[in-house]
């Protein structure tokens, strides 16, 4: 199998992409999953447990 | 009594140095129990997906400017480059936005947020001259819709973002070197004034 | 001496609490990895957008009326390019910031004659034409109000003219020389040849590409394919990549102010520097947030800390 065919995307975005309208507002859906994922994440950041309670409180 | 030896700018900068970042605040083997939050992430994703962004913009250097239009490896690692931008960009906001929560600046760390700010703004600056250097259709609109916001402020008269060869060696030189060096920087207060303690409670 | 009072939002309390084990070079490598795995996995599903340069080939060939109707316009010095201003030329004042010409203070740095330099300079490296030399000669050493009145009649021409048969096509009386120099250029086009004359004209090696990026920015080719993939300045276009690919989120403040009145509306001439100027006062906001009250009061008065620092505040 080629190079060139081992690396060709399994999702193909070469097209034109469609875009969200909100007002004066106009967002790319790919820009608008970025930036939802941040937001997400940025979210779960802050409220998932971090591992290692244990340790932290038998700490010197 | 100072011997010779103690007046030497190596002998001085050395103690200068070790006094103000020991080995063992460089390499820290404990850190404050309240470092305890998946935010705390951000900050070494930022640079470990700058580490990624400069490792595959050396393998496209290696081959040219051209090689990724020409060859499908060179294009996969042009894929490459392009989404370690992506995350890196991705942790630094994330960092900010969690710096600022924790008013990180507290305690003497102005400088510590003020080269973030700056290596921000840094990397806008790489990942738009690196836009104008693709050699493609992006790289033609991108250059000629931002001589106008560039022209429009002086500067276009010695930064002609039009000009490959300028834009190039700025992305692969210059830029990065101001990264890599305000990154060494930001990441040496970090380790010089530890962690911004939490708020206290109650006040 | 009196003790300096204690300012939350500026100072720091000292920490006399516990510490925990940290494996700083540990934390590091997990972080390159996942990040290079991260990278890998994104790079095979999505790869990455590589639309196809324009070249004045393609744009000639695609669409030779716009093309020759820019040339035209380089040629009576009325194209965006003729008209900007510094650096290119001193046809404008630039744009300005209330009373400052930043443009005009930092002068004319990349020359560009458009009239000389994307037609008749390109026009004289071609070699064995004897009609193209004689008309190119009358028009240079021709008055600039004969050279005015040639230009008018042929724009005006030009824009009721068609291509066909490989030849512009414009009926124009009293234009001189201009019908042979415009259907030389369009040739010399749509040959490539003109890609190759904008840009050896300083000598073999070249990495600048200012003439001829600016002369096709003049014409509609560039920008007609910028509106299809929602790059335009107007359609948030800084954010947005070619095709579906993400681009650069992180330009959305910047551009989100030229969509706005006044940026849009009543500032539109100058913009650009107001845009800049906005942005580099909010950014220096942002840069000097720990002296400035009541921004850097924010963080204490929203409480996300509570949710950062919450096993610290539970242990206490």
């Amino acid at each position: 199998m080629g190079l060139t065919e081992l690396f060709g995307a399994v999702f193909n975005l070469d097209h034109v992409g469609r875009y969200i309208h909100w007002g004066f507002i106009q967002l790319s859906v790919s820009n608008a999953i970025v930036i939802g994922l941040m937001i997400a994440i940025f979210i779960a950041a802050l409220f998932l447990p971090f591992p290692g309670r244990r340790s932290r409180r038998e700490g010197k | 009594m100072t011997t010779e030896i103690d007046r030497q700018w190596t002998t001085r900068l050395r103690k200068r140095v070790v006094e103000t970042l020991p080995p063992d605040k460089l390499l820290p083997d404990t850190q404050p129990a309240y470092v305890a939050s998946w935010i705390y992430v951000f900050g070494v994703t930022t640079l470990a997906a700058l580490a990624i962004v400069i490792l595959t913009g050396c393998v496209l250097a290696m081959k040219g400017p051209l090689w990724w239009h020409l060859s499908g490896t060179g294009h996969f690692v042009n894929s490459l480059h392009l989404w370690s931008v992506e995350i890196f960009f991705f942790a630094m906001v994330i960092h900010l936005w969690g710096k600022f929560f924790m008013a990180a600046w507290r305690g003497g760390r102005q400088l510590t947020w003020i080269t973030g700010v700056v290596l921000f703004l840094t990397s806008v600056g790489a990942g738009f001259t690196g836009y104008v250097s693709q050699t493609n259709y992006d790289s033609q609109w991108i250059s000629t819709q931002a001589k106008d916001g560039i022209n429009a402020t002086g500067g276009g008269a010695f930064f002609n973002v039009l000009n490959l060869g300028q834009m190039l060696m700025w992305h692969i030189v210059l830029l990065p070197l101001a990264a890599v060096a305000l990154t060494a920087v930001h990441v040496i207060y970090v380790r010089i004034k530890g962690v911004v303690p939490p708020f206290e409670e109650g006040k | 001496m009196a003790k300096k009072s204690f300012n939350p939002d500026i100072d720091a309390p000292e920490y006399k609490g516990k510490y925990s084990p940290y494996d700083i070079i540990k934390e590091g490598t997990i972080a390159v990895v996942v990040v290079a795995l991260l990278t890998v996995v994104l790079a095979v599903l999505f790869s990455s957008p590589d639309e196809k340069a324009v070249t004045i080939k393609s744009w000639s060939n695609a669409t030779p009326m716009d093309f020759a109707a820019t040339a035209m316009t380089e040629l009576d010095g009325s194209s965006g390019t003729a008209t900007y201003g510094p650096p290119y030329n001193n046809a404008a004042t630039g744009q300005q910031v209330g009373p400052l010409t930043l443009a005009k203070w930092m002068g004319i740095n990349v020359n560009v004659n458009t009239a000389n330099d994307f037609v008749v300079a390109p026009l004289s490296t071609l070699a064995d034409q004897p009609a193209l030399t004689s008309a190119l000669t009358t028009f240079t050493s021709a008055s600039s109000s004969q050279r005015a009145n040639w230009e008018a009649n042929y724009s005006k021409g030009l824009s009721s003219g068609s291509f066909s048969n490989g030849v512009l096509q414009v009926a124009a009386a009293n234009a001189g020389p201009l019908p042979v120099m415009l259907g030389a250029l369009t040739a010399m086009a749509r040959s490539g040849a003109l890609d190759q004359a904008l840009v050896t004209q300083k000598g073999f090696y070249t990495t600048d590409y200012t003439k001829p990026l600016l002369f096709m920015a003049d014409g509609s080719f560039l920008a007609n394919k910028a509106q299809v993939q929602h790059l335009s300045g107007d359609q948030w276009g800084m954010m947005n990549e070619t095709g579906s690919y993400p681009g650069q989120a992180w330009l959305w403040l910047y551009t989100m102010w030229y969509q706005v009145p006044p940026f849009s509306t009543s500032w539109g001439a100058n913009a650009d520097a107001l845009v800049w100027a906005f942005m580099m006062l909010l950014t220096l906001l942002l840069a000097l947030t720990p002296w400035i009250p009541g921004l850097r009061s924010i963080p204490r008065k929203v409480k996300v800390y509570r949710l950062i620092w919450r096993e610290h505040y539970k242990n206490m």
